[in-house]
């Protein structure tokens, strides 16, 4: 590992000051993913500023009935909180999908939010990427294949975003704070991930200096009813081939609302509204639901080892809004 | 190169003060430099739990977490759930259910487990549990296995972890 300074901050102003003045510094809050990129040699800082004293390790009811999540708030934590299992049930399915609950305990929301892709190449410096290595170019395409993605895709980056709670909070319209030098902003999670283009070194529009604070979610009784369903390569401790966030609302045997996200199938959590608007209104039957998932993913752009999970996919958000519909019978 | 920092932390009861470089794992700061070889390197990448610690009571893998961050942190190891010479209930377990076979990622499946038991005391759910917001956890083998998964086992003595923790957790 390459040697580096480390400051704690004594404030998240500090915090953002240390890291706007130095070039080659990183926030670092659990640091379950950046330390192995240190191990790794993916990442270099030569300065970690520590967050975690200085975020919010709480969550908090707001005024208009939503939940302020603080960014220190542990993963284990936030799973684990009563008003998140009762009302926002998928959010708690999807942290407890994910990793192990030695790193849950340890990893931050703002952290998550923040983890790098697992592709593999990625992870291996002897190998071209252009997420890593910008103009280097993508050994993922024509190589292991299988976890790439398949919707919003460039010929640069084929890459996933890991997090299972991304996915959870894209279906459920959060808002990201972050600070910076500048003041603070407001963005949506779905806006906060960048789809690859030209430029897959860039996962967020966060600027280099700006430090996750919290993460809102709005009141949104659909989300009750709610779930996170992931297929994967084993059944625990391993990163999604396909995942779906869904909420559903029936009444008369017909969709009134409907939340849906995708995850393991692009550069960021895929809010899948294509499917939504052809949910809306529709009949609450499994012909629907696949009709829906069609919708979503006649854009799929898969490649020849993973045209798999756009049939995955579909049976996926399928299932899943069927055990939802199930659940409230 | 980095200067070194100075640190201390409680481990298994007793305190220790030591000077670390920033780049120090908190699994090579208790091996290397306090000789405290409970905890075992596996992968070192966070993916085995060889190294699980609880840290300020919660189990975490100390691979990933580094030292310097970590200043005045309570750890406690797999060998210091013992009271003396009188082990934990969940060391006599794996004694009896024969829940081992090399025995490198055992320390780490102990206080792991050790963990996992504070953590259904607390009612925290894992994505197995039937009922999502249930008061009471109930560790059935689906719930410790699921809770367990961050500690692998080359050998592949599951059925008799599995065993040994299902007689503590009863």
């Amino acid at each position: 590992m390459r040697p580096f300074r480390y400051e704690r901050a004594a404030s998240a102003a500090d915090a953002i000051a240390l890291v706007h003045h130095e070039p080659n510094a990183a926030f670092v809050a659990g640091g379950t993913n950046l330390v192995d990129h240190m191990k790794l040699g993916i990442a270099t800082p030569e300065l970690l500023v520590d967050v975690r004293r200085v975020t919010s390790p709480v969550l908090e009811e707001l005024p208009d009935g939503g939940v302020r999540i603080g960014a220190g708030v542990t993963n284990s934590e936030l799973a684990a909180d009563r008003t998140i299992r009762r009302r926002y049930p998928g959010l708690s399915q999807a942290l407890l999908s994910g990793a192990s609950y030695q790193l849950r305990n340890v990893a931050t929301v703002g952290g998550n939010l923040l983890q790098r892709t697992r592709c593999v190449y990625f992870q291996d410096l002897t190998t071209p990427c252009n997420k890593r290595a910008p103009g280097s170019g993508c050994s993922a395409r024509g190589g292991l294949e299988r976890d790439a993605a398949i919707l919003g895709v460039s010929q640069a980056c084929v890459a996933t975003h890991p997090s299972d709670m991304a996915v959870a909070l894209a279906a459920f319209d959060a808002v990201v704070h972050a600070q910076g030098p500048g003041g603070e902003r407001a963005i949506p999670l779905t806006d906060l991930y960048r789809l690859p283009g030209g430029h897959p070194e860039r996962g967020t529009v966060l600027e280099r200096s700006e430090l996750i604070t919290a993460v809102d979610l709005p009141p949104l009784p659909v989300a009750a009813r709610s779930r996170y369903r992931k297929v994967r390569d084993r059944t625990s401790y391993a990163f999604a081939l396909v995942s779906v966030a869904a909420a559903l609302d029936v009444a008369d045997g017909v969709v009134r609302d409907v939340r849906l996200a995708l995850g393991g199938v692009a550069h960021r959590p895929w809010r899948a509204r294509a499917a939504e608007r052809a949910l809306r209104g529709a009949p609450a039957t499994e012909a629907s639901f696949r009709a829906a998932a069609d919708a979503e993913l006649a854009g799929a752009q898969p490649l020849p080892g993973n045209a798999f999970k756009v049939t995955l996919a579909r049976n996926a958000v399928s299932r899943t809004l069927l055990d939802l519909l199930e659940a409230r019978r | 190169m980095t200067a070194g920092v100075e640190i201390t932390l409680r481990v298994d009861g007793r305190d220790h003060s030591l000077v670390v470089d920033t780049r120090t794992t908190l699994l090579d700061a208790l091996r290397e430099r306090l000789g405290i070889t409970s905890p075992k390197k596996g992968c070192d990448h966070g993916q085995c739990g060889a190294c699980t610690v609880l840290l300020d009571g919660l189990r975490a893998v100390s691979c990933l977490a580094l030292a310097v961050a970590h200043d005045g942190a309570e750890i406690t190891t797999a060998a210091g759930l013992a009271h003396d010479e009188e082990l934990h209930p969940l060391q006599q377990a794996f004694i009896d259910h024969d829940g081992f076979q090399c025995g490198y990622c055992t320390p780490g499946q102990i206080v792991s487990a050790a963990g996992m038991l504070g953590e259904a005391e607390a009612g925290w759910p894992s994505v197995v549990s039937e009922e999502l917001d249930a008061d009471v956890v109930v560790l059935d083998d689906d719930e410790i296995r699921e809770r367990m998964s961050g500690n692998l086992c080359r050998c592949a003595a599951y059925a008799n972890i599995v065993a040994a923790i299902r007689e503590v957790a009863r």
